[in-house]
């Protein structure tokens, strides 16, 4: 039996699924000032008749990285980092102390520049110095907050170009093992270049780390506590999962994850045969998501979150503020003639439908105007706010409440579809890099939309209109995203770079950085970096998980008289799902 | 990170395209100038987007070109593709997508000149006359000026531009007598109908950052200001700087950005720079951030020694006293084209052309009436050692009617004796061959 959570800004919602079948499924409100509680209580509300031995999963979407980034509420972290020579960096968007470095590895991994250790002895003296200032001055604190999160600091090391030639980082982090609580090297959360990205998914890292640790030990002493003792693992913004203790070393990668969640949970719901636009359409928000091959669409480089931009890998999700609670209103405009351009729809939410005791009118008004709603519960009186609302809109434009919902309908369908639109336009711009791939010009063409969500089932004629495609709506997806959280299985990218001529090969990801030899080959590299990762897979999961090469080149290396080959492959755990949900 | 100048990038690598393995112009070319960009986080830059190539059309070479015997078979999809790729960085201005562009693509181009008949310099279309020409086709007439930053001649863009005196072009370059193509001198200021628009900054080897500087402000700048150009095209080869392994100038990463900050070109097309690893990660490190705006002063290369790099005074004074020279012809240009043309009513000019990259031998005439109301109808006769005896007739943008009607009936009469004849009417944007 797989259990799936998946904690969400209001709700938490929790799924048990057992031989391809829902045998259960909940949903509570989240107590954003005790997540950790809100957790416990879900999986003892699901679990409370069900025979937990059964359980072989147990797989968590959480909040907890996220609300601490988002909220502020995350540990102090200094920066040491290593620029070099090119952009002069600076990086307002990091609250955190910023330390450079002398030394440098250049695009090759060769070393350019030795550390200087006299520079970080000096480094070390300042830092430790204001670190225990700071713990006197936190203790204070810690006497009239009694904070429960630990106060000690992190340590963020990134040097330029440590996915080719980590040795700087590495040195840097073992002078100041003893020095923090805990310290993130760049290279070991991404195999890819970007050096501003990495130095904010390493600070984020060891920013979330303590919070996330503690969570993390909590939840697991609470499930061995009811005697559940199945491996627990952590939903990431890619669709896949880790396990606890690998989530506990990298808890930026479990940012994020709830748009990952929906769409996972859509793809069970779904046959996936055909390229199609995902659509999640909530209460203030509708998340877009595009998938393509049967496979979903990725972020190209990694997730934004806030001011950071990152290397955390993740489902390419967009999110527009249109939802059932989307306000609607009246603005002035000079076409006056074009009744649909008058009225706005969003994008904030202020406040439930006048259904349910709002204030200002909203999307799910309109739709009730129309008799499309088919909430059982409704009274005649709430029927009468919303319509009387809506009728107040509508007569500043002249028309009647029907035709002023049916234009209101409309207009929420043609949002959506632009918004596709400009995102297929950037999605089929991405650069490439070959001559194949420019007269290839592959280009994304959804043949589907596919649509979960509230007010899903009303808008989808609409949408059918403006997208001249399929709609398709599932039977059950009150709880998608438990249902994606449950069957998403473990996932991994690994980056292979091997230089010939340096006789060095890395895999920055698995930390690997060994000599090779001169005549070594692509079809060498292809089945090492195959290994490594079925061992990692092997390591993630009992489950057999398919492994693919993703991207592979070897290019000639010519330098002066020596020549050698500069090969480089991409591989991952191939993203999906651990089995099929059937329907009813 | 925000770029004061929205800078379009169409980056293309042709990480699948090479003249052969172990050819400078290889697949590894852009490798290392990728991972260092893609390392700074230059995508990452507010202001700073990337774009593809969208592949050229055969009309969009036979503006520039006579291919013979034609476009399908004398370019590869790589070279419609390269050249597209400068047609998108000249549109990406042109149609408000960007202020600035910067074309990295590959294979080059400025060594291509009006005639194909193969590779010479490792170049078979001119990408930067190209890109420009489809512009001028489809926004209209245009005042250019095509600065080469190369450190080779760009001897082919000269060719095209030989005779047009709406484009300006300037090429500063390693000496001819110590360095391919071997042209390049003063004395070749263009063709009469565009005398004095075709500049020549020959320099001595082991100029370093003191000398470039010098010319751009005494000679370069100067001249902009007086021809005033709608339009400024860096040919942005990468090769004088001092790791080239094929050249033998001494400039440098932080020259070439403070030369792009200064030159302030609307679009940057990439020629030729063959130090992959030491100069090209830098040098368009340097060119991008000084193109968008940005503080560039941190590009460096690791191994930057201002002080090895300091000029010889002696180069510093030849620079000086050719400086001189040749804004002084710049501005007696009327006075010498007089002199070298005078009266004339057809000029004429032999040449030998060689292509080096494919080894073929051209002899060709080019024949420039001077009309006084057009630059004037102009045909090359050519013969190559492979067998090919061609016409290539041009009527250009600015024709006049009688120009015009002479293009299409010399085209009409000739053929015996001639494998191809080509008439390509600028004016009316029509291309005929036979």
């Amino acid at each position: 039996m797989l259990i799936g959570i998946d904690m969400g800004g209001t709700h938490i919602d929790g799924v048990a699924i057992k031989d391809n079948k829902i045998v259960k499924t909940i949903k509570h409100p989240v107590d954003r000032k005790d997540l950790y509680q809100t957790i416990l209580n879900a999986i003892y509300d699901l679990i409370s008749d069900l025979d937990k031995t059964q359980i072989s999963r147990v797989n968590l979407s959480t909040t907890i990285s996220t609300n601490a980034i988002v909220e502020n509420k995350t540990t102090a972290v200094d920066l040491i980092l290593q620029k070099g020579p090119g952009i002069n960096f600076e990086f307002p968007e990091i609250a955190a102390e910023v330390n450079y470095i002398d030394g440098y590895v250049d695009h090759r991994g060769k070393m350019v520049k030795d550390l200087d250790y006299q520079q970080l002895a000096a480094l070390k003296k300042e830092l430790t110095q204001h670190q225990d200032l700071k713990q006197e001055s936190n203790l204070a604190e810690n006497l009239k907050h009694d904070l429960n999160t630990s106060q000690e600091k992190n340590l963020a090391v990134v040097t330029k170009f440590s996915t080719r030639n980590p040795e700087h980082e590495k040195a840097i982090a073992e002078y100041f093992a003893n020095d923090y609580y805990q310290i993130t090297q760049g290279h070991t959360l991404s195999g890819r270049l970007n050096f501003p990205r990495r130095v904010n998914t390493a600070y984020l890292n060891s920013a979330v780390y303590n919070i996330f640790q503690e969570f993390a030990n909590n939840i697991a002493a609470a499930l061995r506590e009811v005697e559940i003792d199945a491996p627990i693992y952590i939903l990431k913004a890619d669709g896949g999962t880790m396990p606890l203790a690998d989530a506990i070393t990298r808890p930026v990668e479990t940012i994020l994850s709830g748009p990952a969640a929906s769409f996972m949970g859509m793809s069970a719901l779904f046959d996936n045969q055909m390229d199609s636009v995902l659509l999640d359409i909530g209460g203030t928000t509708t998340d877009i998501f595009f998938l393509v091959d049967g496979v979903p669409v990725f972020e190209p480089t990694g997730i934004t979150i806030g001011k950071h931009k990152t290397l955390v890998r993740a489902i390419y999700s967009v999110s527009i503020g249109l939802g059932g609670d989307s306000c609607l209103s009246i603005v002035n405009s000079s076409a006056n003639d074009d009744l649909a351009a008058r009225i706005k729809i969003g994008p904030e939410r202020k406040g439930p439908p006048l259904l349910f005791g709002g204030e200002t009118p909203t999307l799910t008004d309109a739709m009730s105007v129309l008799h499309k709603l088919d909430f059982g519960h409704l009274s005649a009186e709430q029927v009468m706010l919303a319509r009387q609302g809506i009728t107040e809109l509508a007569e500043q434009l002249s028309l009647s409440p029907e035709d002023f919902a049916e234009i209101v309908l409309t207009k929420a369908a043609q949002t959506v579809k632009n918004q596709v639109d400009s995102l297929l336009l950037r999605l089929n711009s991405q650069p490439v890099y070959t001559v194949r791939e420019i007269l290839a010009d592959r280009q994304i063409k959804p043949a589907e939309v596919k649509v979960i969500g509230g007010p899903a089932k009303i808008l989808a004629e609409y949408l059918e209109q403006e997208f001249k495609l399929n709609v398709l709506l599932p039977d059950q997806f009150q709880v998608a995203n438990a249902i994606g959280a449950a069957l998403a299985q473990p996932t991994i990218e690994l980056n292979l770079l091997a230089d010939t001529q340096r006789k060095i090969l890395i895999i920055p990801e698995l930390n690997i950085y060994e000599k090779i030899g001169s005549r070594y080959s692509l079809d060498e590299g292809r089945k090492y970096i195959l290994r490594c990762l079925k061992q990692a897979a092997k390591e993630l999961s009992d489950s057999k998980l398919a492994t693919e090469i993703i991207e592979e080149s070897s290019f000639n290396m010519v330098d002066g008289y020596s020549s050698g080959k500069n090969i480089r492959i991409k591989a991952q755990i191939k993203p999906g799902l651990s089995c099929a949900i059937e329907h009813e | 990170m925000q770029a004061k100048n929205k800078l379009g990038l169409v980056f293309f690598p042709a990480f699948d395209w090479a003249i052969s393995p172990r050819h400078p112009e290889r697949e590894e070319r852009l490798l290392y100038t990728q991972d260092q960009l893609f390392e700074e986080g230059i995508q990452d830059i507010a202001g700073v987007e990337f774009y593809n190539p969208v592949p050229a059309t055969e009309k969009d070479v036979e503006r520039v070109h006579f291919a013979v015997p034609d476009v399908k078979t004398r370019f590869s999809k790589s070279h419609m593709v390269s050249m597209g790729g400068a047609i998108e960085a000249f549109d990406l201005v042109f149609s408000g997508r960007a202020e600035k562009s910067f074309a990295l693509v590959r294979p080059p181009g400025h060594h291509a000149q009006r005639v194909v008949y193969g590779d010479r310099g490792f170049c078979v279309g001119n990408i930067e006359a190209v890109g420009l020409e489809a512009m001028r086709a489809k926004y209209g007439d245009l005042r250019v000026a095509v600065i080469d930053t190369d450190c080779h001649h760009g001897d082919g863009t000269e060719d095209i531009y030989w005779n047009d005196p709406d484009t300006l072009f300037i090429s500063f370059h390693q000496d001819g007598r110590t360095l391919y193509p071997g042209t390049g001198f003063l004395e070749d200021a263009g063709g009469p109908g565009a005398y004095g628009y075709n500049i020549n900054i020959p320099l001595p080897p082991k100029t370093g950052e003191q000398g470039y500087l010098y010319v751009l402000e005494h000679i370069i700048m100067p001249i902009l200001a007086e021809y005033k150009p709608d339009l400024i095209v860096n040919s942005a080869g990468q090769d004088n700087h001092y790791s080239d392994p094929i050249t033998n100038m001494n400039f440098t990463a932080q020259g070439y950005a403070i030369l792009n900050e200064k030159l302030n070109p609307d679009v940057a097309v990439l020629e030729g720079g063959y130090s992959i690893e030491s100069a090209l990660p830098y040098v368009n490190t340097g060119i991008i951030l000084a193109m968008a705006g940005l503080d560039y002063s941190g590009v460096k290369e690791p191994d930057y020694d201002p002080v090895r790099l300091r000029q010889d005074p002696r180069i510093t004074e030849y620079i000086k006293e050719l400086s001189d020279v040749i804004y002084e012809r710049w501005q007696k240009r009327e006075i010498l084209a007089e002199k070298e043309y005078g009266k004339q009513k057809l000029v004429q000019r032999k040449r030998n052309v060689f292509y080096d990259t494919d080894g073929i031998m051209e002899n060709q005439t080019q024949n420039f009436k001077v009309c006084p109301d057009c630059s004037g109808l102009n045909y090359i006769d050519s013969r190559s050692d492979w067998g090919s005896k061609i016409k290539g007739i041009t009527i250009p943008r600015d024709a006049c009617t009688s120009c015009q009607n002479e293009g299409y009936e010399l085209y009409e009469k000739s053929g015996s004796g001639l494998t191809n004849v080509y008439l390509q009417d600028r004016a009316n944007d029509r291309y005929l061959a036979k």
